[in-house]
């Protein structure tokens, strides 16, 4: 008996150890990652990366500012969600509540599709097609700009928010919209004045997920944005190139050399990307855990 | 209580109580059960038996939450006890659930399973699966396409084949969970029958919501209510002369 | 009034469907771009030749190895702990604080860019144990990066095995550990293998981990072992789109390039798929 309780034993504390690599892993990435960004502060003041307005690794007198890579971020985020975010739930809606069963069986396999296309193959398909296009309709100088990062980022952020918006509307109980209908409501009514707000926080939750996808996808808006590291006007901004955080450590870490503040600034600007991520993906957990149907 | 039973006291119970959490589901519950022959528990659904069978075979212990405190004997060992081995004592100990829940296997992997895990050598577990499907009245009717899936089988046949696969691993006690309660009248009848024959071989305890049932198989009838056990004795007296009043009320259909 | 809510519904829904139709149109515009460019250029040759004349000739072989390679390292790693570590949370773990700490480390890593995950790589891999730029700190950095996929998938997998397999099993005198071996994980098997496909193809697109823990921008040969760098589908795109020494002239190669990459990935999400409906059809019996 003692040999085969010791065997289960054995083997519970190996799966739990596999089970503790995720945490580990967490923790080192956050070590690895702090550590090598502060080496940074040694030798350039914290506040001057917070505040300076360039971003100059090179010059012989480097300046290492966020803002222009953060407002970067920003402003190709927020111009990916502002197309995304209508056009997802619009969709999520049409194939869980309009669409016939069978269709809706074959459109969300094939939006899934959507995310299963390499970013690469999107940044590919942005500059090849997308960056002419705007650059002709528009008539700017370069069609590398933030709109089409938006863009393209908004495509890509599509198949997150269909498919957990869609999970959101469809948990909404089938008694609550008879309810509805049986107080001679629409379907549209019932669907934009009861399913809709009953399923607000999966929604948020999937809104949140988009924007965490977005702000950290890499190599398409290194292909289709231009990379210049210039602080943003905002709405003009779109029509200008920009440089992205992701963006900026993609492009400059094959060339800089090790230990260098430059390097040091790349994972320091890692760091507050991934931060940025962490409180989306906590914020995003929290909402759908706390206000899920409890039926 | 009587102990004077024929063939002996299989399993003897003092004093048993059990917490949910904080809800105390039974209460101090004494009771001998005797050896190759089916002793039956019914009472109202919420009234603890299937709780309480389930105390037998320790699988209570995989509900979190779950408190026990008492004495529970099987063949004179206490099956609580520090030193008891779980795993063995639910091979001493079957149970056949109130579903059907063959494994999504063949049918004869579905019977040489348990052998097999238990280090029965290659050649032997043929033997052993073609004498417990036979033991378990199924044999008759798969021993032509043993590689089927048993998900293939009907409901009362599948039921069989639980049967079969508990039998096939040579346990002393088997406990039915209300074996029968997703069955037809037909699955029902053939299960009953099965279960007659296998008290000459085993003890058996089975849970059944479904009175008539009780008075036509078991030798022994237990009568329990909202976590008590208000009446054992000989399943005769229990349905014809009921010494508590809650038991009349019960079997005479004045009750839930 | 009634008149009214009708047309607005009508309005409603037909804006809905044009917002499905473009999302529909989204996927068909890229595909049909990517495929009429790219057919033409595959060929036997183009995918057993190495590039020639500063890649502006020749195939993608030694991208198409790269990518093999960095699918079956990661994989190794990756899916032996992804599904120990879903068992135990599934099978073993009690709700706690252990517990929830794991689950929320889990679902933060998924969500953690691509691009951080290179920097890890970078860190750890590369610099700190000295692999250096390499197929193994790629495709360790990759195996972190599938980790959560694999462990949600057969999370979910192992999850809809009946509670009533693990009860008849115990029920017969069978230990935990053999009851999950021999029942819960067998049942459980083409959700794990979902998962599994899956993050094949995730393996195989991602760009931005690699870029910083071992490929080179240019390799015209095969890696010599885990140690060499090496080019890789994604990659290989990525040079001679935005940094080949004649963009313009090398687009067939760069639409052929993207055709083979997208065929991977795509036709191990269709695998997936297919292995999901094909398996809950069964269940379902």
């Amino acid at each position: 008996m003692s040999n085969r309780y010791l065997k289960e034993k054995g083997i519970e504390s190996l799966l739990f150890a596999s089970g503790a690599v995720a945490v580990v892993a967490l923790l080192l990435l956050c070590l690895f990652l702090f550590k090598e960004g502060a080496l940074l502060f040694e030798n350039y003041p914290v506040s001057d990366f917070l505040t300076d307005r360039r971003w100059l690794p090179t010059s012989t007198n480097p300046q290492f500012g966020l803002l222009p890579l953060l407002f970067g971020s920003l402003i190709v985020t927020v111009g990916s969600i502002l197309f995304s975010v209508p056009l997802g739930i619009a969709a999520a809606i049409y194939i869980s509540e309009i669409a016939n069963p069978r269709v809706a069986n074959f459109l969300k396999p094939f939006t899934e599709l959507l995310a299963g296309i390499p970013s690469v193959v999107y940044g590919f398909f942005g500059l090849v097609i997308v960056v002419p296009m705007i650059q002709d309709t528009l008539q700017l100088p370069t069609g590398q700009t933030a709109l089409t990062g938006s863009i393209m980022l908004g495509i890509m952020a599509l198949p997150t928010i269909i498919s957990i918006s869609e999970d959101a509307i469809s948990s909404v109980p089938r008694s609550i919209k008879e309810g509805s209908l049986a107080l001679g409501s629409t379907k549209w009514q019932t669907i934009y004045k009861v399913t809709v707000p009953a399923a607000l926080s999966g929604i948020s939750a999937a809104v949140m997920l988009g924007i965490g996808r977005a702000i950290g996808e890499t190599m398409t808006v290194m292909m289709v944005t231009g990379n210049s590291a210039i602080i943003p006007g905002f709405p003009s901004g779109l029509f200008e190139s920009v440089r992205t955080m992701t963006a900026t450590i993609a492009l400059e870490m094959g060339e800089v050399p090790q230990q260098s503040d430059h390097f040091h600034a790349l994972f320091a600007v890692g760091s507050v990307l991934f931060i940025t991520t962490l409180i989306l993906n906590i914020v995003a957990s929290y909402i759908k855990r706390r206000y899920r149907f409890s039926l | 209580m009587s102990d004077d039973f024929a063939n002996g006291t299989e399993i003897a119970v003092k004093g048993l109580n059990l917490w949910y959490g904080k809800n105390h589901a039974l209460h101090d519950i004494s009771i001998n059960i005797p050896k190759n022959s089916v002793t039956a528990f019914i009472g109202p659904s919420g009234c603890g038996k299937s709780t309480f069978l389930r105390c037998l075979n320790r699988m209570n212990d995989l509900i979190p939450g779950c408190r026990i405190e008492g004495d529970v004997n099987i063949n004179g060992e206490d099956i609580y006890s520090k030193d008891v081995d779980v795993v063995d004592l639910r091979k001493r100990v079957g149970m056949v659930f109130q579903k059907p829940n063959p494994f999504p296997m063949s049918i004869h992997d579905n019977i040489a399973y348990g052998p097999r895990i238990h280090g029965i050598k290659k050649k032997e577990i043929d033997g052993i699966v073609e004498g417990a499907l036979k033991a378990g009245a199924l044999w008759g009717e798969v021993s032509d396409r043993m590689g089927i899936s048993a998900l293939d089988l009907s409901g009362g046949q599948q039921q069989r084949l639980c049967i079969a696969r508990t039998l096939a691993v040579k346990p002393e006690v088997i406990l039915f969970d209300e074996p029968c309660s997703s069955l037809d009248p037909i699955s029902t009848g053939k299960i009953e029958d099965l279960i007659l024959k296998l008290k000459k071989d085993y003890t058996i305890v089975i849970v059944t919501h479904n009175m008539q049932q009780a008075a036509r198989i078991s030798d022994y009838t237990a009568f329990f209510l909202l976590g008590d056990l208000i009446e054992f004795g000989k399943t005769g007296q229990i349905f014809e002369n009921p010494r508590e009043k809650a038991t009349e009320d019960y079997i005479t259909g004045r009750f839930g | 009034m009634f008149s009214n809510a009708k047309l607005n519904e009508k309005i409603a829904f037909s804006l809905l469907k044009i917002a499905m139709g473009l999302v529909v149109a989204f996927v068909l515009i890229i595909l049909y771009d990517i495929i009429s460019n790219g057919y033409g250029v595959i060929s036997l040759e183009f995918i057993t030749s190495a590039p020639r004349k500063g890649m502006t000739e020749g195939g993608i072989h030694p991208a198409i190895v790269g990518t093999l390679y960095l699918i079956t390292c990661s994989m190794i790693v990756a899916l032996p702990l992804g599904i120990l570590a879903a068992i135990y949370l599934t099978e073993y773990a009690h709700p706690g604080k252990t517990t929830w700490l794991t689950e929320m480390a889990i679902s933060n890593l998924a969500g953690t860019p691509s691009v951080v995950f290179g920097l890890f790589g970078l860190a750890v891999f590369v610099k700190y144990f000295g692999f250096g730029d390499s197929i193994l700190s790629a495709s360790l950095t990759l195996a972190l990066l599938i980790l959560p996929v694999i462990i949600r998938a057969s999370q979910e997998a192992l999850l809809t095995v009946p509670k009533e397999y693990r009860e008849a099993s115990l029920a017969l005198g069978v230990t935990k550990w053999e009851t999950i071996r021999k029942v819960v994980i067998p049942a459980a098997i083409p959700g794990i293998v979902t998962g599994a496909v899956l993050s094949i193809g995730r393996v195989a697109g991602e760009t931005a981990p690699i870029l910083l823990t071992g490929a080179a921008y240019f390799y015209p040969k095969l890696p010599g072992s885990i140690y060499s760098q090496f080019t890789a589908l994604p990659y290989h795109l990525y040079v001679l789109a935005t940094a080949g020494t004649n963009i313009a002239k090398t687009r067939p190669i760069q639409y052929g390039t993207a055709l083979v990459l997208l065929m991977i990935v795509l036709g191990v999400n269709l695998i997936a798929i297919y292995i999901r409906n094909h398996y809950r059809k069964k269940l379902q019996r």
